[in-house]
């Protein structure tokens, strides 16, 4: 311990000594180049707003759903003293949108929060429900440092939530003072009432023992091609408090630095996104403050990638599901995941469904394969192809090829009422492995599908073909 | 041993209160000159600072090995999960610090192991000041304690020479933790009449700050009329002879006028903190920077 305590002392000498020198240093620069320094209100609302922008509740985009009519004060409740925040969470079907959510705004330039460490709030609710998400960061401006935790469960007594902080020291020009949303998921669409009061910043001292994490905490290993993006995703934080245990946000990339073990194999950039640049495999980790992150994401780059020819067709001939040669229409998924019926098969769950980006192309990845469906019937408009002749698709085999070998597309109209289908199996007599092959399809082949005015699902089914790459799905009219 | 603990029976009399407050007003006003009225027995007889790399000091300490089977109490008496060795990898002074290590491992039966020091037949004292400083760990199922027990005396039952048992031996606890309230100890007395969920016992928490992110200093000053217990200077317990008889209706009785030895141990699960979650933390340290004995 002798040793330590000496340490120790020429540490604090050190800490004097570097003290000594940045006094001496500020005393040196001019006016005109000290960093400004923003408030350090601890205040979001105690009675009324504090320090808020006018309009005090910023809703998120009713466009998408949100009710804007659900947000008011209540001075008949509050946890101290005279008025508190009222939420009416609506039903799902609810007219003016099935949700509510929004955030509270700073009214200057932002808050230098660095010298706290959790958003704290005080809530309750008409019933036992569940708050969907809140916390702070989201400014409606690039949501640098977002920061929320999910499904907080109310109680009818007031309550005190901890939303700690992932990283405090970067918090020095804060607009996000609040951000929430919530549904009905807990109360099976019933309406119900949350009451928000005394929401600040606060120092605690109790949040302790980081645990950054990316990739949701697991080593994922995926495979990728020279020009391919990946985006890090799955980032969190997780503290232990002392009043609620183990706290986990879903914390901002922001926070986080990236590191590649191969800069050769795959790059990353300041906000995780990694391009592979080389052949090999490189595995990407992550730190939040000096704490490394668990979880990484492991690059095996398979060299130069061949794209699927670029389609050509006119675009006014076209309705595209999938490709970026043309305005894609909504879908409702990629993959329906149709795991009650037995469906194994996992791809189509990237950004757009493409699996991977390879130099901006997206190209799906089917894995595991036994039926995958596209669906255009749930949230989105079904696709009226009666004047479409042709279905295109391109395929590429990624595994062994064997005679015999097939896969067969079916089409559905009008899914769930006056429903028809046909189909067409495509044989490994005409597929390639590792190779693309394009299909233009007459849609006169597909034999019973006798409407296609509200076609609502594409299936892709084959019990020998496991692992296909898909690019360039769309109807089109043959000129 | 330590056994049947209860939580909710952690109290403090409220007679108790005007002593705590005037110690509490005591520590306030000698806060500038340093001279703290908690602490009077200044004669250092005994201290490890574990400055030597390795296993401890086997002059000072030795191990209770196992689960208590041996000892006639499987799981401690507690229901506690884990298998105490003397492995390096549970017990071992590291860069001039005692670290207890409790490790998820399928051992001996066990899920845990964990160690167990006890200065017994190696350190024994009657009264005096025992302090530690000490950084714990953190999560659920966690159960660190730096704590003394009366050294046996024989006894004749049935004209038969035999040993006392606890609770007859008195169990004075130091600090005791549980990994799921980071910010709060408790320092307990156990005898007859007063053992187990009837101990008398009270907490001392933090504020702003937690007992698993830096060292704290845990320790009780022992005379023949009372113990005080203490965190950093600030006593937050004072038990008498006329505490424990109030406390015990009269039935207990105080046995603190005995040699006790010091255990230092993590115990894993059990029925007082509760079995570990699948969100606990393996392996985490209790870390002892100094065990001190005064008179």
């Amino acid at each position: 311990m002798i040793h330590n305590k000496s340490k120790y002392f020429q540490i604090i000498g050190l800490v004097l000594l570097s003290m000594i020198v940045t006094t001496s240093c500020e005393r040196e620069v001019s006016d005109a180049a000290v960093l400004a320094t923003f408030p350090t209100t601890a205040d979001v609302f105690t009675d009324n707003p504090v320090g808020l922008t006018d309009e005090f509740f910023i809703s998120f985009d009713p466009v998408e759903g949100a009710n804007v009519n659900g947000f008011d004060t209540d001075e008949s409740e509050a946890y101290e003293g005279f008025a508190s925040i009222r939420i009416d969470v609506p039903s799902p079907n609810d007219p003016d949108g099935g949700f509510i959510g929004g955030i509270f705004r700073d009214r200057g330039e932002g808050r230098n929060l660095t010298g706290y460490d959790a958003l704290t709030f005080w809530a309750k609710a008409s019933t036992t429900g569940v708050l969907g998400e809140a916390g702070f960061g989201t400014d409606f401006d690039g949501d640098k440092f977002r920061t929320v935790a999910a499904d907080l469960q109310l109680s009818t007594n007031w309550k005190k939530y901890v939303i700690p902080m992932p990283d405090p020291s970067k918090l020095t020009q804060e607009r996000g003072m609040f951000v929430f949303s919530a549904g009905t998921q807990s109360t099976d669409g019933l309406g119900f009432v949350i009451w928000l009061d005394e929401i600040k910043f606060e120092k605690l001292g109790t949040i302790a023992q980081p645990r950054p994490a990316i990739q949701n905490g697991e080593d994922v290993v995926i495979q990728n091609f020279i020009g391919g993006t990946v985006n890090i995703s799955g980032l969190s934080q997780t503290f232990n408090t002392a009043a609620q245990g183990d706290v986990t946000v879903n914390a901002a990339l922001a926070y986080f630095e990236f590191q590649s073990s191969n800069e050769t194999v795959a790059t990353v950039s300041a906000l995780g996104q990694v391009n592979v640049v080389g052949g090999g495999t490189a595995t990407i980790t992550a730190s939040l403050g000096v704490n490394e992150a668990q979880g990484s994401l492991t690059i095996e780059s398979l060299g130069n990638f061949t794209p699927a020819p670029t389609p050509t067709r006119n675009p006014n001939n076209v309705i595209s599901i999938f490709s970026d040669a043309y305005q894609n229409v909504a879908v409702d998924y990629y993959n329906g995941f149709f795991t009650g019926d037995g469906q194994t098969t996992l791809g189509g769950e990237g950004p757009g469904g493409a699996d991977l980006s390879v130099d901006g192309d997206g190209i799906i990845n089917y894995t595991n394969l036994n039926f995958v469906g596209i669906g255009t019937f749930m949230d989105v408009p079904t696709i009226d192809a009666t004047s479409m002749t042709h279905i295109h698709v391109d395929l590429n085999i990624n595994e062994a090829l064997n005679a015999g070998d097939n896969i067969t597309l079916q089409i559905l109209n009008d899914v769930g009422g006056n429903e028809t289908s046909g189909s067409v199996t495509i044989t490994a007599a005409n597929l390639a492995a590792n190779d693309w092959r394009g299909f233009d399809i007459p849609l006169a082949n597909f034999t019973g599908l006798s409407n296609r005015s509200q076609l609502g699902l594409l299936f892709f089914i084959s019990n020998s073909i496991s692992n296909v790459y898909v690019d360039n799905i769309y109807y089109y009219i043959e000129q | 041993m330590k056994t049947i603990h209860s939580k909710n029976k952690l109290r403090l009399a409220p007679y108790n209160l005007a002593l705590i407050l005037g110690a509490i007003l005591i520590v306030t006003s000698c806060d500038l000159d340093e001279t703290q009225e908690v602490t009077t027995l200044n004669n250092l007889v005994m201290s490890d600072e574990f400055d030597v790399d390795g296993a401890p000091d086997s002059n000072m300490w030795g191990y209770d090995v196992g689960d208590g089977t041996n000892e006639g109490i499987p799981g401690w008496g507690n229901n506690e999960l884990q298998y105490y060795t003397d492995r390096p990898e549970n017990v071992t002074v590291e860069n001039g610090v005692l670290i207890i290590t409790a490790k998820e491992e399928s051992f001996e039966g066990k899920g845990y192991t964990s160690a167990r020091l006890t200065s017994q037949d190696l350190f024994e004292q009657q009264y005096g000041r025992f302090e530690a400083r000490i950084r714990v760990p953190f999560g659920k199922g966690y159960w660190p304690a730096f704590w003394l027990l009366g050294v046996p005396k024989t006894i004749t039952v049935d004209h038969e020479e035999v040993l006392e048992e606890w609770p007859a031996i008195g169990e004075i606890d130091i600090m005791e933790y549980l990994g799921d309230e980071p910010t709060n100890v408790f320092g307990t007395l156990h005898g007859p009449g007063f053992s187990g969920a009837e101990s008398i016992s009270k907490e001392f928490t933090l504020e702003n700050d937690r007992f698993d992110t830096g060292f704290h200093v845990f320790g009780i000053e022992w005379s023949p009329t009372s113990v005080n217990f203490y965190v950093d200077g600030n006593i937050y317990q004072t038990l008498t002879r006329e505490d424990v008889a109030e406390e015990t209706d009269g039935e207990g009785e105080w046995v603190f006028d005995r040699p006790f030895y010091i255990i230092l141990n993590v115990a894993i699960g059990g029925n007082l903190p509760g079995n570990p979650t699948e969100n606990t933390v393996f392996p985490q340290s209790m870390i002892v920077d100094y065990v001190r004995v005064y008179n």
